[in-house]
Parts: C-alpha cells; sequence; structure tokens
C-alpha cells in the first residue's frame, strides 16, 4: 500500500504530440458478453489522429458497448484494445487518462460541487506534472467553449440536463487527451448546442485528436464525421466515409425502416430522411390537403393532439 | 465548416466569485473551529467539581512544558493532570476521528446519509469490543480492545459495502436498509456476550455501551492513538480522489483514479478511526454525519477542506459535548453517547426528509 499518491503522479508520462493518420485508439475483433448475451462479436475499429469517428446504428446494436469497452470499462472475451499503441491492460490509470477521456451517457454527482469545480475535475491526471500550470486557462477555455462559464459558480445539481451533458463534456474537454470517447454527447441538446458540441469534435480532430462519437442523429455523423461506422447486431455492417456508407439500401435494413438519402443541395453532405406516410386529418374526409390546412384545423379542433410535420431526421 | 479555435480560445481572466467567497469561507471557518476547540478544552480542564481557574489550568500546563509558570497544589494538579487532561485529549481524539470516519464513509459510498454509526461499522466494532471484553482476552495488553474493535468493525465495513452495493452505486434504502440489519445482527451478538459475561465484565460493558468517556486515563489514550493518528494522518491524501470519485466509479476511473485500491485504502482507514473511537468510548452516533454536513453547507462538498475541517469539527463537538455531559446534570453524569443521540437523531431525522424531497421520493 503506497500513501504518498503525489510521486506517483510526479512519474506519469505525457504524451507526445501523435502525427496525423496515427492510429491512437484501436479495437481488434472484439467479443463482449454482457449478460449472457453476445454484444459484440467480432468488432474491429480504428480511430486515428486527426479523424472524426462516428459510431451509428439502431438501439441496442452494440454502440455503447463498443465505446465502454475501448473505454476500458467492460472486460472482452476476445480480441483486444489498443491505446497508443498498447494493450489497455499495459497502461497504469493514471498513464491511460492522459491519453483517453471518456464521456458517459448520464452524469451524476454525489455531491454538489459548483460547475466550475466539476469542470476542474478534468485535469486531475495533469496534477504533478508541467501541464498543472495550464489548468486555469484551459478549464476557463473549456468552459467557454461549451457555453457553461455563465453559469459557473451554480451548484451542478441545480442545473438542467442540456447543461449538465455540456459541463460533462466541458470536464472531459479540459482533461485534454488525445483520445476522446464520447457516449451520445448531443442527447439531451437543443439544435444549436448539437452544432457546437460536433464543431467542438472537428475541432479537436484539426488539433490532432482521435474522436470517437457515438451518434443517433445520421444527419450530425453525415456532416461532421471524417467516417463513419455502421453497427448491426453486435458487429460492423459498414465502415467508410459518410457519402459511400449511407446508402439508402443498407440503412433501411438496418434500422428496418425505410429511409431516403439524397445530396445536400449546396454541401453535398448526404441527407437521411425515413420515408413517410402523408399525415392525414382527424376527418379523414380530405385525402390529399396542404400542410398548412390541416395544422389549421388540429389547432382549432379542442383536444386534439399536435401532430409534428416538421422533417425529422432517422433517429 | 470554419475551424475558429474555440477551445483554444484565450482563457478569459475572471474571478470566480464563489471560489474566492469559498475560500474565505474554509479559512474562517478553520480559524473559528480551532479557537473553539483550544478555548473549550481549556474550559473543559477547569471546570467540573474540582473548580481550576483558567489562569491556573495555563500556568501548571506551562510549567509542565518548562516554560515557566507554576504547578498547582498536590489535589488540584493530581485532577488537572490524571482526571481532566486525559479525558479531554481522549474527546479530542475520538471526536476527530468520529468526524474524519464520517466525511470518508460518506465519499466512499458517494451517499450524504453514510456514517460509520447509522450504516453498522460502529456496532460492529463494538462486538470486537464487548466480545474481547466479556472473553478477557487481554493478549495485548492495553490494546486488546482497540484490536478486536478494529478488526471487528473491518470486516462489518466490508460486508456492509458489500451488500448494499449494486452496479457501482449505492441506493440509500439499500444502504440504511443494510445498517438496519447490521446493527440488529451486531445488537444480538452484544447481547450475547452480555449473557454470559460475569458481573464485573458486565458493569464493564454497560458502562462502555453507553458511550462514555469517565474512564479516561493516559494509558487509554495511548491504547486508541496510534489508530487515531494512522487514520486522521492517511485521510486528507486522499482527498482530492474522493472529488473524483463524486463523478462515480467509472468516471474517477477515466481520470485515472485507481478505483479498487482507493476503496481499500479508504475502507482501512474508516475501521481504523471507527475502532479507535469505539474502542474507548462505546458508539457514539451522528457526530460522523452532523459535523460533514454542516461543513459542506458552509464551505462546499470538496474533499481537500472537508476531511481535516470534519476532524477539527468532530474534536469540537466532542468535546463541547463531553463538558455537557459532565457539568448539566452535576452531581451526576449523563452518558456522552445519550446526549449526542439525543441531539443527533433530530437532525438525522431532518437529513432523511431533505434528502427524500431533493430525490422526489426513494424508489
Amino acid at each position: 500500500m503506497r500513501f504518498v499518491p503525489i510521486t506517483a503522479a510526479r512519474r506519469r508520462s505525457v504524451p507526445g504530440p501523435a502525427a496525423p493518420g496515427e492510429i491512437l485508439a484501436e479495437a481488434r475483433g472484439l467479443r463482449v458478453r454482457l449478460g449472457g448475451r453476445t454484444v459484440l462479436d467480432g468488432v474491429s475499429v480504428r480511430a486515428r489522429a486527426g479523424e472524426v469517428l462516428a459510431l451509428v446504428g439502431p438501439n441496442g446494436a452494440g454502440k455503447s458497448t463498443l465505446l465502454g469497452t475501448l473505454a476500458g470499462d467492460l472486460a472482452v472475451c476476445g480480441g483486444e484494445v489498443r491505446i497508443a499503441g498498447r494493450s489497455l491492460a499495459d497502461w497504469s490509470p493514471g498513464d491511460l487518462a492522459l491519453r483517453r477521456a471518456v464521456l458517459p451517457q448520464s452524469a451524476a454527482l454525489s455531491f454538489p460541487f459548483p460547475v466550475e469545480e466539476v469542470v476542474r475535475m478534468g485535469r486531475a491526471p495533469w496534477a504533478g506534472t508541467a501541464g498543472e500550470d495550464e489548468d486555469d486557462a484551459v478549464v476557463a477555455a473549456a468552459m467557454a467553449a461549451t457555453e457553461v462559464a455563465p453559469f459557473a459558480d451554480r451548484p451542478y445539481a441545480a442545473l438542467s440536463g442540456g447543461e449538465r451533458a455540456r459541463v460533462a463534456l466541458a470536464r472531459v474537454l479540459a482533461q485534454r487527451a488525445p483520445v476522446l470517447l464520447l457516449d451520445e454527447p448531443t442527447a439531451a441538446l437543443d439544435l444549436r448546442h448539437q452544432e457546437l458540441v460536433l464543431r467542438l469534435c472537428r475541432e479537436r480532430a484539426g488539433a490532432g485528436d482521435a474522436v470517437v462519437v457515438v451518434l443517433h442523429d445520421l444527419g450530425l455523423a453525415a456532416a461532421y464525421a471524417d467516417r463513419v461506422a455502421v453497427l448491426h447486431a453486435g458487429a460492423v455492417a459498414a465502415e467508410g466515409a459518410p457519402a459511400e456508407v449511407f446508402r439508402e439500401e443498407l440503412l433501411s435494413r438496418v434500422y428496418r425502416q425505410p429511409v431516403e438519402v439524397f445530396p445536400h443541395p449546396e454541401t453535398g453532405v448526404p441527407l437521411v430522411v425515413p420515408k413517410r406516410e402523408p399525415v392525414r386529418s382527424h376527418g379523414g374526409a380530405k385525402k390529399r390537403a396542404g400542410a398548412q390546412e390541416i395544422s389549421h384545423a388540429q389547432a382549432c379542433e379542442p383536444g386534439a393532439k399536435p401532430v409534428d410535420h416538421g422533417p425529422r431526421s432517422a433517429a | 465548416m470554419t475551424a475558429s479555435p474555440i477551445t483554444e480560445a484565450p482563457a478569459e481572466v475572471r474571478e470566480p466569485v464563489a471560489k474566492a467567497r469559498r475560500s474565505n469561507a474554509t479559512w474562517t471557518l478553520t480559524v473559528a473551529l480551532t479557537a473553539a476547540l483550544l478555548v473549550l478544552a481549556l474550559l473543559s480542564a477547569g471546570l467540573g467539581a474540582y473548580h481550576i481557574p483558567l489562569s491556573d489550568v495555563l500556568g501548571s500546563v506551562r510549567h509542565r512544558a518548562g516554560l515557566g509558570g507554576r504547578p498547582l497544589d498536590r489535589v488540584g494538579e493530581s485532577v488537572l493532570w490524571n482526571v481532566r487532561l486525559p479525558r479531554v485529549v481522549l474527546a479530542l481524539l475520538v471526536g476527530a476521528s468520529l468526524g474524519c470516519a464520517g466525511a470518508l464513509t460518506q465519499g466512499v459510498f458517494g451517499n450524504p446519509l453514510a456514517e460509520p454509526g447509522v450504516i453498522g461499522i460502529s456496532s460492529g466494532a463494538a462486538v470486537g469490543a464487548a466480545g474481547s471484553i466479556a472473553l478477557g482476552l487481554s493478549f495485548l495488553g492495553n490494546w486488546t480492545v482497540t484490536l478486536c474493535a478494529f478488526a471487528a468493525g473491518l470486516v462489518t465495513v466490508l460486508l456492509v459495502y458489500a451488500l448494499s452495493r449494486s452496479g457501482g452505486r449505492t441506493e440509500v434504502v439499500t444502504l440504511i436498509l443494510t445498517g438496519i440489519a447490521v446493527n440488529a445482527f451486531a445488537g444480538a451478538l452484544i447481547g450475547l456476550f452480555v449473557f454470559f459475561a460475569d458481573s464485573a465484565q458486565l458493569s464493564q460493558i454497560t458502562f462502555w455501551q453507553l458511550g462514555s468517556l469517565a474512564q479516561a486515563t493516559w494509558p487509554k489514550v495511548l491504547a486508541v492513538l496510534p489508530c487515531a493518528a494512522v487514520g486522521l494522518a492517511v485521510a486528507p491524501f486522499y482527498a482530492r480522489k474522493l472529488d473524483l470519485l463524486a463523478l462515480g466509479e467509472r468516471p474517477a476511473r477515466h481520470l485515472g483514479v485507481d478505483v479498487e485500491r482507493l476503496r481499500m485504502v479508504l475502507v482501512l482507514v474508516v475501521a481504523l478511526l471507527t475502532a479507535a473511537a469505539v474502542a474507548v468510548a462505546g458508539v457514539i452516533t451522528f457526530v460522523g454525519l452532523l459535523v460533514p454536513h454542516l461543513l459542506r453547507m458552509a464551505a462546499g462538498p470538496g474533499h481537500r477542506f472537508l476531511v481535516p475541517a470534519s476532524a477539527l469539527g468532530g474534536a469540537v463537538v466532542l468535546v463541547a459535548g463531553d463538558l455537557a455531559a459532565r457539568t448539566a446534570a452535576a452531581p451526576a453524569e449523563l452518558p456522552l453517547g445519550v446526549l449526542t443521540a439525543l441531539i443527533g437523531s433530530p437532525f438525522f431525522f431532518w437529513l432523511l426528509r431533505r434528502t427524500r424531497r431533493g430525490q422526489g421520493g426513494w424508489a
């Protein structure tokens, strides 16, 4: 038993800059069983420096399991995970924390720490290294980037779900690890902040990090990811650039929902839209009514349930 | 996509207001608690059936320390040095141990209602202590009771930990119910020891069970000093990791904390501190619950302040409590454990209500 963790921190090796395209995190032939069920079977993915890799797929396909396995949370019964060229088991917790940061799906907190202190927890791996001197600047930058600085002094428990999600992301950014593993970072966020988070991912990749992000929104994945891995029933159904992978046939089969894919008129980024039946009005008498008329009729009808007409992503 | 360097933006120079306020609060509290402890210790040394004026207490202490001053008369000197001071020191050690153990338990379990008394660790340690008295064990002389309390306390912490956690979390209901079960079982074991004890052992057990410092002597102080000192010295080193543990086990691991080792070390420390307190003073509940809570409300949940300050606060509460127990119903003496439970239980009740409101129910 060592009672002096301070000296342990001093021996930590700080990672140097990675060459663009260098493989920073890698899963090789992963097999993972949870509760007697094989959740991942022969999954291999690579996260390269300077790239955003999106993991997409239907519920239960194994996206979060894959991310958790890359993070070292789950035991594997086959295959291996390598971070920065070394097997997970060969890293000490402290050295590993300098190389990969993880954003969990839900972020709980046992005690009412204020937001800024939560973000500062992300700097813990740097204690005792030269990077410690940058703590204040890095924390402030992470809070500014995620737009949580205005409530830096509020207790975490008093925040809304979306605000908490951004604070958790700020903590992960403050860790300044070259591998970022993000599990549904956009789940609780509004439109503006979804875009903000993915822009941050791009930016970290631009700075040379490898970003692995689980996404439900295929539109976000298409717009921001360099590569997409589509998971289906515990295996990688397709992997590659969004334009290659997002094909109507594949997505319709994997999601068991017919979809249409067409390029954005200006950017050419693939847009994925589920095929939908035209919405009928309540009376059912009018066969083809304009959307305006329908929503007007619905608004006037007492007790009518609102119907969402907005174009939806395939999530 | 415009690659505006958002994360690399220069940090605004902004003095965090809450942080400054909080650091003020920690300083004020530290100074106030230390001052209160000194004043209470001096008062406690002077007050009682045999009154010793404050100036005489100071004079005698200075004399013994070789800094001038003058000794008291024979009786006064004996009362001060053989009765009062060991008792004050013992109250201080026991209080510091209880307060610190409370803060650590809450941190390890990630649950603000965890406390050695409530979740059964104290009763577990008490089984060891009562057993060693009833069986007349003395293989380690003075340290026997403490060691037995430590061993039994350690087994109990491990048991409670294993029973009350699932999926890396401790739910309030599970923890409290586990505490009830462990307390009941420990009570039964102590009952058995009482049943088999002879009358001399019986009075010793009963007295000790009520939680009292009336039997304080220097050898008793020495008996608990190693446990308390090691525990109190080690605990602050793990404060920062306890902060990270508040995020949950996995996030703490992602930030480089060796969670398994942290947990084992802290469970050992909690057992040491609880054993130190229980071995001499019986089961004194709620100090470990009340003190960290009040401090957290005043200065925030950061463990780097909370752990040492809880030790300081626990010492203040227990020295004050013992003074009250000795003087409130003089010449009779209230059992200290009864007094702290009288004050602590309503607080615990309030805390339960508050936690329940905060969670919107238990389920």
